[in-house]
């Protein structure tokens, strides 16, 4: 049982974990109030010193954390919500699974400010785009430090809100705009499902905080009652919609219309994580509910395959990545569904590095490009970026799993336990990893190999990338090489770090449902056999992809040209997007339209102009008995006061 | 030599009633149809005094002073108001030539 206590040292604890998300919203204030007005250089120091401070500060923490023997604890700063039996404090959970997410995202979120700098460097706006991107370090903060369901949603919404305004930050361009609002909304839809499972939770449980709830729960005996079944399938729809699920997924590909960096922070290593973080941090509630387990295992299985499907055929470079974030999404889910939740962490984290690796990558690709994004006319870059063109290598043998670079470790212990969990999703878990492993490299090929196909004026402007834009791809480059050794199978004798780690957070869930949290129960030769298989068929997509795009120099082809059915199916990313706007968006508008003429126009219109018409109309009657004749005023007052009094006298 | 209220009593409250109800139906009957501005200001000084009237004879049969002191102060309060009265009467005839109510009749929409 894991017992919350507080360090003895809590006042100044209690400071410092106030200072971790206050910094980056200082920055956000600072950069703010003075967009245009402080000097550009300031505005990039302000808003990347603020977040290292956070990440020192998260550092420090963790060792404190570890010195003190890993005890759990929460920090009460004041009582946010007292409404009868409901209390809500603003406070904060520091616990392992905090910790990790917090040295995560004020990392990697480091990384990408310093990167920002550079990248945003011709951007009017550049204080804006700092301000925006601090607000959403201090959001994500709060989601993840938050010792309660009710913070939780605070900071979802306000990630949810920096999304929107991120991916809209070039605001003159309709269609951006467009993407936002999408976002947005398909967001709303999953939030709705959230806080219903917020309420159902209070009413369950009396509570909202975390201990309380799971200690709660982890005395309850039912195993998938109907309560604990909705509660957490409400909390998974809130999951799909943040973390891009089938069927809300459509928004993150959208999305990318954001600045690269935002791409890379928001839509690839944090925001989109934090539906895992939840059911994560949830997992006492999810080991009571092995149906939605279920559920959550084949939502994810499906979104893996069909975004790898559809990333199989797209052109524009970052939406090949958003496809690939979205099917990589996917994978964390499907290891959630099969209660591998220490390796669905793990694969957050190494995901974390690789993709923001790789989003960087292509954001250093663009810049050089002169904002070029389709590869169609990239090729033979590798001579012209070679730093970019070596850490995206890099990122891209990570994510294809070849090991010993870290997506390997990840991605084959999720595996693992899934072979354990059905053999049938295995199978189809590795051949999304096949897929992934070619279009990342037909990607790779594309862009780096070959021969330069973009326009003169492009050749000439071709250029590595300044300093601070490399330096943050040259770390994560290393993260993206060595964070694989955080957690070494078993199998290889070393010990697992971060599985070790992070076991005292599955304490209740033991207490609950102690069956379904277990260790791997396979033998070493299927281990082997398991990662043999994985790396195998890495490495064929590799050699496919190769001999068609290096040694056949096959292109993709260009806009309009015919293709076979099955290529125009997944080019046209299964129209799912007609298939809303078909079967919802249009409906929608058309019924918003329709209420437009009818309640609005007809109903509320003419109540309130009725109102007025009315009192229009009394006054150009009744302006008449205003005569001017003092007589005649007082004749009137005269028989009103006779009225009053006979009718005071005779029936009063 | 009988007391004041006395002597008022000597008449039943009834007449007062009846008296001051007509002096109150005459003022008003003149202010309704007389066009003169002084005389419709007469009228209403006759308005008050029925009701000054009534008070003192309530107040007689009551044996309580405090509708004669009541009278005083009407009486002293009309005074004021007959000034001005009379002061924007005669403002009135300096502008207008005239003491005709009828004539006033500027102020309508």
């Amino acid at each position: 049982m894991q017992e919350i206590v507080m360090p003895s040292n809590n006042e100044d604890m209690a400071l410092l974990c106030l200072l971790i998300p206050l910094l980056p919203l200082l920055g956000f204030i600072l950069n703010g109030l003075g967009n245009r007005k402080i000097a550009k250089g300031l505005v990039g120091l302000i808003g990347s010193a603020t977040v290292l401070a956070s990440f020192l500060i998260t550092v420090y923490l963790f060792l404190d954390f570890t010195a003190n023997g890993s005890k759990p604890y929460v920090v009460d700063f004041y009582s946010w919500i007292s409404v009868g039996t409901l209390q809500i404090g603003f406070s904060f959970l520091i616990d392992q699974l905090t910790l990790l997410m917090m040295l995560m995202v004020t990392g990697i979120g480091f990384l990408i400010h310093v990167y920002s700098a550079g990248y945003m460097s011709h951007d009017e706006n550049y204080g804006k785009f700092f301000a925006f991107i601090n607000l959403f370090m201090f959001s994500m903060l709060l989601l993840v430090m938050g010792s309660n369901y009710v913070m939780m949603f605070v900071g979802w919404e306000g990630v949810g809100l920096c999304s929107y305004l991120l991916i809209g930050f070039w605001n003159k361009n309709t269609n951006y705009n467009n993407a936002a609002k999408k976002a947005f909304i398909m967001n709303r839809i999953g939030d709705l499902g959230f806080l219903l499972g917020i309420f159902l939770i209070f009413i369950t449980f009396g509570s909202v905080s975390y201990p309380q709830v799971f200690a709660e729960a982890a005395r309850y005996t039912s195993i998938d009652s109907p309560v604990m079944i909705a509660i957490t399938l409400l909390l998974f729809i809130g999951a799909m919609g943040k973390s891009a699920q089938l069927p809300l997924f459509t928004w993150l590909p959208d999305a990318m219309a954001g600045p690269t960096p935002v791409s890379a922070l928001i839509h690839a290593a944090t925001m989109v994580t934090a539906g895992i973080y939840m059911v994560l941090r949830s997992n006492v509630l999810y080991v009571l509910a092995p149906t939605t387990l279920d559920v959550i295992a084949y939502v994810g299985l499906a979104t893996a395959l069909v975004a790898a499907t559809i990333g199989l055929a797209q052109n524009d470079i970052k939406k090949v990545l958003a496809y690939s974030t979205v099917s990589q999404l996917g994978y964390m889910f499907l290891a959630l569904g099969v209660m591998a939740f220490s390796s669905s962490i793990f694969h957050v984290l190494t995901h974390a590095f690789f993709k923001a690796l790789l989003f960087l990558g292509a954001g250093s690709v663009i810049h050089a490009m002169s904002n070029e994004q389709d590869i169609r006319n990239m090729g033979g870059l590798r001579k012209y970026v070679p730093v970019t063109f070596l850490t995206f290598l890099i990122g891209t043998l990570a994510i294809s799993g070849i090991p010993p670079f870290a997506g390997f470790f990840s991605k084959d212990e999720l595996l693992a336990h899934v072979y354990e969990h059905d053999k049938i999703m295995w199978a189809f878990g590795v051949l999304t990893s096949f897929m992934t492993a070619f279009y990342m490299f037909r990607l790779l090929f594309l862009t780096f190999f070959g021969e330069f196909r973009g326009t003169e004026s492009q050749r000439s402007h071709l250029h590595e990338s300044p300093a601070s834009m490399t330096i943050p791809l040259i770390v994560l480059a290393i993260l993206s090489t060595i964070g694989g050794f955080l957690g070494i199978p078993a199998v290889f004798g070393a010990t697992h770090y971060l599985g070790d780690f992070l076991a005292p957070i599955y304490d209740f869930a033991r207490l609950a449902n102690g069956a379904a949290i277990e260790p791997l129960h396979l033998d070493h030769a299927t281990e082997y056999m398991l990662m043999a298989i994985s790396v195998g068929v890495a490495i064929v997509a590799i050699i496919i992809a190769y001999v068609m795009y290096v040694s056949k120099s096959t292109r993709p082809a260009p806009e309009g040209a015919r293709l076979s059915p099955v290529h125009n199916l997944i080019y046209n990313k299964y129209y799912i997007d007609e298939l809303y706007n078909t079967i919802i968006v249009r409906p929608l508008m058309w019924l918003s339209g329709a209420f437009f003429r009818f309640i609005d126009l007809l109903v509320v219109d003419g109540i309130v102009n009725g109102v007025g018409k009315v009192v229009m109309l009394s006054g150009r009657t009744l302006r008449y008995a205003q005569s001017g004749a003092i007589g005649f005023y007082i004749l009137i007052m005269v028989f009103s006061i006779a009225l009053i009094l006979f009718l005071n006298f005779f029936i009063g | 030599m009988n007391q004041i209220p006395e002597v008022i009593r000597t008449i039943p409250l009834e007449y007062y009633l009846f008296f001051s109800t007509a002096l109150f139906c005459i003022g008003v009957i003149g202010v309704l149809t007389r066009r003169n501005a002084i005389v419709i200001f007469m009228c209403i000084e006759l308005m008050l005094n029925s009701v000054n009237l009534l008070l003192t004879a309530f107040s007689a049969y009551n044996s309580d002073p405090n509708g004669q002191v009541f009278v005083f102060f009407i009486m002293a309060v009309a005074a004021a108001e007959v000034c001005v009265g009379l002061a924007i009467i005669v403002m009135t005839y300096r502008n207008i030539r005239s003491t005709d109510v009828q004539l006033l009749n500027y102020l309508k929409w």
